[in-house]
């Protein structure tokens, strides 16, 4: 298993990939946290608002780039043929799915830690309420982590990466944009229903400065349902 | 060493392999034979885990691989019909890669080392696997079957698009294989199989047609025997007085002539042994006999019979046509 991960992580670097994730990550999130966060007039109550505004933007980068990490994880292999070398090996299914899935997690999760350095710049203009930032990182944190169990399911189903990738952003946007859709339903059944699903609702929470338990528990089933699932495509393909 | 029992696939309604049997003794190298789309792969795949068998159950050391999948895995060394190989990683780096992913406990450097000499890969060891040739994928493939020194090595097809210098290379490879481990070797180049393997189990359209050892199979097949004769006299009088001795079938001119003698193919009938009437027939008319040797069928007669027993009748005027080439001496299955 540790073999998988430590070749996925290579190969990350090795392809261009893991530079483009990073790469791009920062450059916009940069980009949108000057624009939104340090130009803007940060006076008074409002500062909160547009720092959770940057957050909020910074979900629709993750639809792109998230889907860049995992997009070959798993249809390459296929393609390659290379599956056949892991699923023939003393490693589980299990194992290799969630060796993958650390791969993506761990560059994802080290990118998020250096866009964090911005949030120092905060405390050079002002007194930033601590818990709210890491709050934010935390939900960023576990939402990033769903979008990747998202992915590297998509990435099991096909043997194109870019099917993968371009399946991988339809998802994460419908579910980022369900509560948009949510608002606009009538029936208050279906509405709270669709509320439920969505990533956006759920995440409100962190970008107040709560540790919600129930949203982190959302979330890590969330991801849970997803690798369980993917390793469920492998078995049926056994067996079918 | 391994044991299939009753195995069945079916995809769909498509039965890729029915209910088939066979058990390989450790330290056998056995040909599976079959044409393409047999079932030959889809047994391979079922017996090293990658798939699973619809009813059935295979073994490596008695242990089942469904049941206890890790231990059963960590027996054998598999080389798929394509070489898993990931294009972007050196040599050295990809069997450090497998020698991980297997877990293997062997001492790293040495076994790695030992292993590249063995299949000779160690000049390329530094290079990208995507600009090697196909012969060097091959034999990286074979190579990480190796690690671990897995008591069973499955190849499946692990000559298909080699040159003739790298097929006997790999052949001989195999071979020196085999003296330390169970082989299983899938293809359908049949001079391979008789080449390279103790025993032979040929499977059609999902069925085992046949399972025996190499040098059994050609009598298992088909009772008639084969003689080619040189015989000295005016030939149609020899061919008259072989055709009227009792036991043989057919009879003909095999076009090749020496000084004073005609060489002449024979096939009696099934089970019966005609070499002594022959001889008795032929000294009585005063023809004399000067040479006599058996004209086995070859892998590709036995496995046509087996495989497609309508294609028997063609099979046997291609042989005879073939037969009455100047160069027919030259045979394969001819046994020396």
């Amino acid at each position: 298993m540790t073999a998988i991960y430590k070749r996925e992580l290579r190969s990350y670097f090795i392809t261009p990939i893991g530079y483009v994730f990073a790469g791009m990550f920062l450059t916009v999130s940069g980009l949108l946290f000057s624009w939104l966060v340090l130009s803007a007039d940060n006076s008074g109550a409002y500062s909160y608002a547009k720092i959770s505004n940057y957050f909020v933007y910074l979900l629709f980068v993750f639809s792109v780039l998230i889907p860049l990490l995992t997009m070959k994880l798993l249809s390459e292999e296929k393609k390659q043929k290379t599956e056949q070398l892991l699923l023939t090996s003393p490693v589980s299914l299990t194992g290799v799915v969630i060796a993958k899935y650390l791969a993506a997690l761990t560059i994802f999760a080290a990118t998020l830690l250096v866009n964090s350095l911005n949030y120092i710049l905060l405390y050079i203009y002002g007194n930033p309420n601590a818990a709210v930032i890491l709050s934010n990182i935390l939900g960023l944190f576990l939402i990033g982590a769903s979008f990747i169990a998202i992915g590297l399911f998509l990435s099991s189903v096909t043997e194109n990466q870019l099917i993968a990738a371009v399946s991988s952003i339809a998802v994460i946007v419908a579910l980022l944009l369900i509560s948009l859709l949510a608002d606009t339903i009538e029936k208050e059944f279906f509405r709270v229903i669709l509320k439920w699903f969505s990533v956006i609702d759920r995440y409100a929470p962190f970008t107040l400065g709560y540790f919600d338990i129930p949203a982190i528990i959302y979330f890590v089933s969330f991801t849970a349902v997803f690798l369980f699932l993917t390793v469920r495509v492998y078995e049926k393909r056994r067996w079918s | 060493m391994v044991e299939i029992s009753h195995l069945s696939k079916n995809y769909g309604d498509k039965k890729a392999v029915n209910d088939i049997s066979f058990s390989v003794e450790e330290g056998e190298i056995m040909g599976f034979l079959g044409p393409n789309g047999a079932g030959k792969s889809t047994t391979l795949n079922i017996l090293t885990g990658f798939l699973s068998a619809t009813s059935g159950s295979a073994k490596i050391d008695g242990i089942d691989i469904l049941e206890q999948p890790l231990e059963a895995k960590k027996l054998i060394g598999f080389l798929p019909e394509i070489p898993p190989l990931y294009p972007d990683m050196t040599v050295a780096e990809y069997m450090n890669f497998c020698y991980e992913l297997k877990g293997c406990k062997l001492p790293r450097k040495q076994h790695l080392h030992e292993i590249g000499e063995v299949v000779k890969i160690a000049d390329v060891n530094k290079r990208l696997i995507k600009n090697l040739s196909k012969g060097y994928r091959q034999r990286v493939g074979i190579a990480q079957a190796l690690i671990g020194n897995p008591k069973v090595l499955i190849f499946d097809e692990p000559t298909i698009g080699l040159d003739p210098k790298q097929i006997i290379e790999i052949r001989n490879l195999i071979k020196h294989l085999g003296k330390n481990h169970t082989v299983i070797l899938s293809t359908h180049i049949l001079p391979e199989v008789q080449a390279v393997c103790d025993r032979i189990v040929i499977i059609n359209k999902g069925r085992i047609v046949a399972n025996e050892k190499t040098e059994n199979l050609v009598n298992a097949v088909d009772g008639t025997r084969r003689l080619v004769a040189k015989i000295v006299g005016p030939e149609d009088q020899v061919l008259q007085l072989l055709r009227s001795t009792q036991g043989v079938k057919f009879a003909d001119k095999l076009g090749r002539r020496d000084t004073d003698s005609v060489s002449y193919l024979i096939e009696s009938q099934e089970n019966v042994d005609i070499r002594k009437p022959l001889f008795y027939a032929l000294a009585r008319a005063s023809y004399p006999l000067i040479g006599l040797e058996g004209d086995e069928l070859n892998l590709e007669d036995i496995f046509m019979r087996l495989v497609d027993p309508q294609k028997k009748e063609k099979t046997e005027k291609r042989r005879r046509n073939a037969s009455q080439a100047p160069e027919a001496g030259k045979r394969s299955g001819e046994k020396q």
